[in-house]
């Protein structure tokens, strides 16, 4: 296995509630991670401490060590708008930004200083058509992301978190808003994009997880209760509490 | 004891009939100044500046007051877009994980925005006394802009606070920095916010008589410059409706006749623009 991240010993608290306890956990690189647990055990805190959105938590306290590329970024003295640019960032929902379909993708390419309209076109045609989303807008692109539907715009953000060339995927429930076909797309695509990119996927949908995962995380009350490869985790679990996971005896 | 359908009939009787009531008296307000106004309106009046003894209900308009009550308003309102703006845009863009220091901010800016506009009028005196200046346009510019801070503020504040944490979330993931998300997002998400804002402070500006009362004087004159004082239409109102002559007092309410056709037709541009859609 190729490490991409490594995480240890890594707690945070709220407001010295404990949120995330001890966690140790080595994320390959180029390939799928899910991270499975039921609502509040900490899952989407433990992604957003990847590019530092925790950061943005009231009264938030934090220790431990995220290694990226040989880099602690939990080092007061790192570039967040660097650290952040490496990982795209997926939300349980879509959140467009306020201007058009076009702007949504070149926005963050024209803040990192490229501002040359060829190349700005090529990139946009590029990634819509990598999300499969190029069909549906060529002719429309000027117009505000809003108008699209919410599949569309999940899409979107994903094209435009591409765009600015992250190297891993930090997805947080992506499919959670979306209708089925939507959510199939997504999933497709980052089975696709799992050769270019490391992704790192929260869900609490087992069967997503069954299909996606290439590696798989099990968290229970801000703890990794177990980690391993699907085979390992799904058809011959150790822990109690993945068993009674699996089995359908809390989500 | 009453049943549920009862009492949803009752409330919604008292709820319609608040609204009727409510937009009756707007009604009468708006009507009764139209209906003493709009007769001894006149184009004259809208276009030329006090003649000797118009005082006396002789020829001379109001052009000084219409002219000096925008200089005004435009200028407070200007100044204090360029302070206020910044502070809403810190206030949740880059304090969001100081509750309780943004939450003491609102406090300070809802006390603030209570205060009576005389209170700054008095205030704008005491620092036009200290720096020796006379009551002039600037002034008045800068004592209003300061009764109109707190306003733009905490308005600008409401709409840029529904703004959904997941969109700064998502705009940090692109590598914006907080300034590139202050301006060219959360601004352009909050336009119609940031615009109901200005107008709201508009209309505070230019309706105000206290705020202006000793800062920026009164004069038949149209100013030339920022150090001279200057006439506006709520002092023009408040002098002309003191006159004992009848026909002086009618001109009371022509001229806010003229000071609600202003306000109207900023509302409405303002409208115009905040309609815009991205």
């Amino acid at each position: 296995m190729n490490p991409k991240i490594h995480i240890q010993n890594l707690s945070l608290s709220i407001d010295r509630q404990p949120i995330l306890k001890n966690v140790n956990l080595t994320i390959p690189k180029n390939k799928i991670t899910v991270i499975l647990g039921s609502s509040g055990c900490g899952k989407t805190t433990l992604l957003k401490s990847l590019n530092r959105l925790t950061d943005l938590i009231p009264g938030v306290q934090r220790s431990g060590e995220i290694i990226l590329d040989g880099v602690n970024i939990l080092n007061g003295g790192q570039d967040l708008v660097d650290i952040r640019q490496k990982m795209g960032l997926l939300a349980q929902r879509p959140y467009p930004l306020p201007m058009s379909i076009y702007n949504n993708i070149t926005f963050g390419l024209r803040i990192s200083g490229r501002h040359n309209r060829q190349f700005l076109d090529k990139r946009v045609e590029h990634y819509l058509k990598m999300v499969n989303l190029w069909e549906e807008v060529k002719d429309r692109l000027k117009d505000p992301a809003s108008a699209l539907s919410i599949g569309q715009q999940q899409r979107l953000c994903l094209a435009r978190g591409l765009a600015v060339d992250p190297e891993i995927i930090l997805a947080d429930e992506p499919t959670s808003a979306l209708d089925p076909i939507s959510s199939r797309m997504i999933e497709e695509k980052f089975l696709e994009l799992k050769n270019q990119y490391t992704i790192v996927l929260v869900t609490h949908i087992l069967r997503q997880a069954r299909r996606m995962a290439d590696y798989v995380v099990l968290m229970y009350l801000g703890e990794v209760i177990e980690q391993g490869t699907p085979d390992e985790l799904f058809n011959n679990p150790q822990h109690p509490v993945t068993k009674s996971y699996l089995s359908g005896q809390f989500y | 004891m009453m049943n549920t359908k009862n009492e949803e009939r009752l409330f919604r009787v008292l709820m319609f009939f608040s609204t009727v009531f409510i937009v009756g008296v707007l009604l009468l307000i708006v009507g009764s100044v139209l209906y003493k106004g709009v007769p001894s309106l006149s184009f004259a009046m809208l276009t030329s500046i006090p003649k000797g003894g118009f005082y006396f209900g002789e020829d001379g308009g109001i052009l000084n007051a219409i002219i000096g009550s925008l200089y005004l308003s435009f200028g407070a309102t200007f100044l204090a877009f360029i302070i206020g703006w910044p502070i809403a845009l810190y206030m949740n863009v880059y304090l969001v994980k100081y509750h309780t220091l943004v939450n003491a901010i609102r406090f300070v800016f809802d006390v603030l925005w209570g205060v009576p506009s005389i209170v700054y009028g008095a205030f704008g005196f005491i620092l036009m006394v200290f720096l020796g200046v006379r009551a002039s346009l600037l002034a008045g510019i800068i004592t209003v802009s300061l009764f109109i801070v707190p306003i733009m503020v905490r308005a600008i504040d409401e709409s840029l606070k529904s703004i959904p944490h997941g969109l700064l979330e998502s705009s940090l993931s692109l590598g914006s920095t907080r300034s590139e998300i202050s301006y060219r997002i959360f601004s352009r998400e909050a336009f119609q916010g940031i615009i109901t804002a200005i107008l709201l402070s508009f209309g505070r500006a230019i309706g105000d008589a206290a705020s202006v009362l000793f800062t920026t004087g009164y004069t038949d004159r149209i100013p030339t410059s920022l150090l001279e004082p200057s006439a506006t239409l709520p002092l023009s109102i408040f002098f002309q409706l003191s006159s004992p002559i009848a026909a002086v007092q009618d001109r009371a309410y022509a001229s806010a006749t003229v000071l609600i056709v202003m306000v109207l037709v900023i509302s409405l541009l303002s409208r115009l623009i905040g309609n815009r859609r991205f």
